[in-house]
């Protein structure tokens, strides 16, 4: 079956769909966007975690199906989308991250300086400069999901963070320095302000 | 396979009359581990997600008539002081991806032993509101588990809503697990105390094939309440009764040992959750009692 449904604020068509597949497959294998993690296949680590009408959900356990017609925003495109709503959404009605873009997208740099010259949203810029990145597998579902929190939640306390990231497993850092990132982020959220 | 997209009530329901076997989905967090593994290959999926009424809740005079679909996060959210304690084991679900799209429908439609709904609605009182092409009926949540993982639903029948009975007094729910987040209960209880009808209502879960009620318990507790005029005095439970009380809620169970857990020790953890939420609840009672009619 055909798709037609909006990742990363752009019209996006997929094609060939098998009816049982599920959301992070079409994302990952026809739309070439693998940002978003296979890990478990059974909502149980949240390296799938996208944003599916602004709810982050487990793309590994969204039918592709059931997305016809609805807007998907996945890791690559976060970056853009932190942007805009920081500027307050899309005037000109041309924002969002074509396809190629996003299959594109990458953090430049290998050092410590990870990030220069692209541009990140504030939350993956606290991953990097709080070294909550070790592997890297968890990251993309963690990002996405942090940066919900924090446009829900602003001011979040520990405890807020650790349940708003519960669904989320990461195998390498121990989790202290995903905290610190996070409120790194919400710390220079409130600065802006 | 194929993908059935129903844009309403009235087409999901011709659809699920003309291929029974059809399988609706609606969060998907069931049904999607289930494909992904393998483990079913429906012939048709049936989703449930353009329907926007089933996403929707009414408060009610007696009752909230919660659509099959509203999300954990939308119960949490928004019930918790009508479904206190339905809200309270929507929050030990798992996680908040799975919270924002699981609700109670797909829970009543998986009608697993370690459903996390079912012993809060089997406390608090409520009934399933299920359709077909041929009609509408109410399921009292008693007569709805049917099997261990079966229920009460024809094939061409769909749920519409569940009816919850409104809060009346205070609720608890206790879940046994290994960690806070993404446990899959070893066992579960729900006790809502019901000062208006006088009684007591429970719920375990995961401690027999079915959800069940502690019926035996729920009547010497009215009965022992009602004897000693607690409802009216507000005193402590004696502790004989709660001990009482927590052993005929273990006795009601009919476990097995699997890998979460031992027959035994389930046994003896719904006497515990037994005892701890009647004192929260009882505790609750008494201070709202207090504050209400100021006696100490
Ligand atoms: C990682 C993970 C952790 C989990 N943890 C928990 C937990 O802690 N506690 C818990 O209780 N559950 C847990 N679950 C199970 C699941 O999230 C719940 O059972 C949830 O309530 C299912 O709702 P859903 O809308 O996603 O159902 P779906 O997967 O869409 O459907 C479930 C079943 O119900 C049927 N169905 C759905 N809607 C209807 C309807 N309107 N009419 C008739 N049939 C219908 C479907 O055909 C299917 O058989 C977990 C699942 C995952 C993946
Ligand atoms: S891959 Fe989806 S939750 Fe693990
Ligand atoms: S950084 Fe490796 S799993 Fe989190």
């Amino acid at each position: 079956m055909r798709v037609n449904f909006t990742v990363n604020g752009r019209p996006q068509e997929a094609d060939d769909v098998w009816e049982g597949e599920s959301l992070l497959y079409v994302l990952r294998e026809r739309l070439g966007l693998p940002g978003s993690k296979n890990a478990c296949e059974q909502g149980e680590c949240g390296s799938c975690t996208v944003r599916l009408d602004g709810v982050p959900v487990c793309s590994c356990l969204v039918a592709a199906g059931q997305v016809e017609g609805r807007e998907v925003v996945t890791v690559e495109g976060l970056a853009d989308f932190a942007k805009q709503r920081a500027e307050g959404g899309c005037a000109s009605g041309a924002c969002g991250t074509s396809l190629q873009n996003a299959q594109e997208w990458q953090a430049q740099g290998t050092d410590s300086q990870t990030g220069e010259g692209t541009e990140l949203s504030p939350i993956q810029q606290a991953f990097i400069d709080a070294g909550a990145v070790q592997c890297g597998f968890c990251t993309p579902g963690l990002l996405v999901a942090a940066d919900e929190m924090l446009e829900r939640n602003p001011n979040p306390t520990d405890a807020d963070i650790r349940e708003a990231l519960s669904g989320n497993l990461c195998r390498c850092t121990g989790y202290e320095k995903i905290m610190d990132a996070v409120r790194l982020a919400a710390a220079r959220q409130s600065e802006a302000v | 396979m194929d993908f059935l997209r129903p844009a309403s009530w009235e087409e999901a329901l011709a659809a699920k009359a003309e291929h029974p076997t059809a399988v609706p989905i609606a969060g998907g967090t069931d049904v999607m581990v289930e494909i992904n593994f393998d483990h079913r290959r429906p012939e048709y999926l049936l989703d449930l997600n353009r329907i926007g009424d089933l996403g929707e809740w009414e408060v009610g005079e007696e009752s909230v008539r919660l659509g099959a679909s509203v999300p954990y996060t939308k119960i949490m959210e928004n019930l918790r002081a009508e479904l206190p304690g339905l809200a309270l084991a929507s929050h030990t679900v798992a996680s908040p991806q799975i919270r924002n799209r699981g609700g109670v429908g797909g829970n009543l439609g998986t009608a697993s032993p370690a459903g996390d709904a079912h012993p809060a609605l089997l406390a608090a009182g409520a009934e399933v509101e299920v359709e077909s092409v041929r009609g509408s009926r109410r399921i009292p949540i008693d007569a709805f588990y049917t099997g261990v993982k079966r229920n009460a639903l024809a094939a061409d029948e769909l749920i519409r809503a569940v009816h919850v009975k409104k809060a009346d007094g205070p609720q608890q729910f206790s879940k046994v697990g290994t960690r806070n987040a993404m446990v899959i209960a070893v066992c579960a209880f729900g006790l809502a105390l019901h000062p208006g009808t006088r009684s007591v209502r429970t719920g375990i879960g995961s401690a027999a094939p079915t959800p069940v009620r502690a019926r035996a318990a729920e009547e010497f507790l009215n009965a022992a309440l009602e004897e000693g005029g607690f409802w009216d005095n507000g005193r402590i439970i004696t502790p004989s009764v709660a001990k009482q009380f927590a052993d005929l809620c273990s006795a009601a169970c009919n476990p097995i040992d699997d890998v979460r857990g031992t027959a035994s020790y389930r046994r003896h953890a719904v006497g515990v959750m037994a005892r701890r939420t009647l004192t929260w609840t009882w505790e609750s009672y008494r201070g709202a009692r207090r504050t209400t009619e100021g006696a100490a």
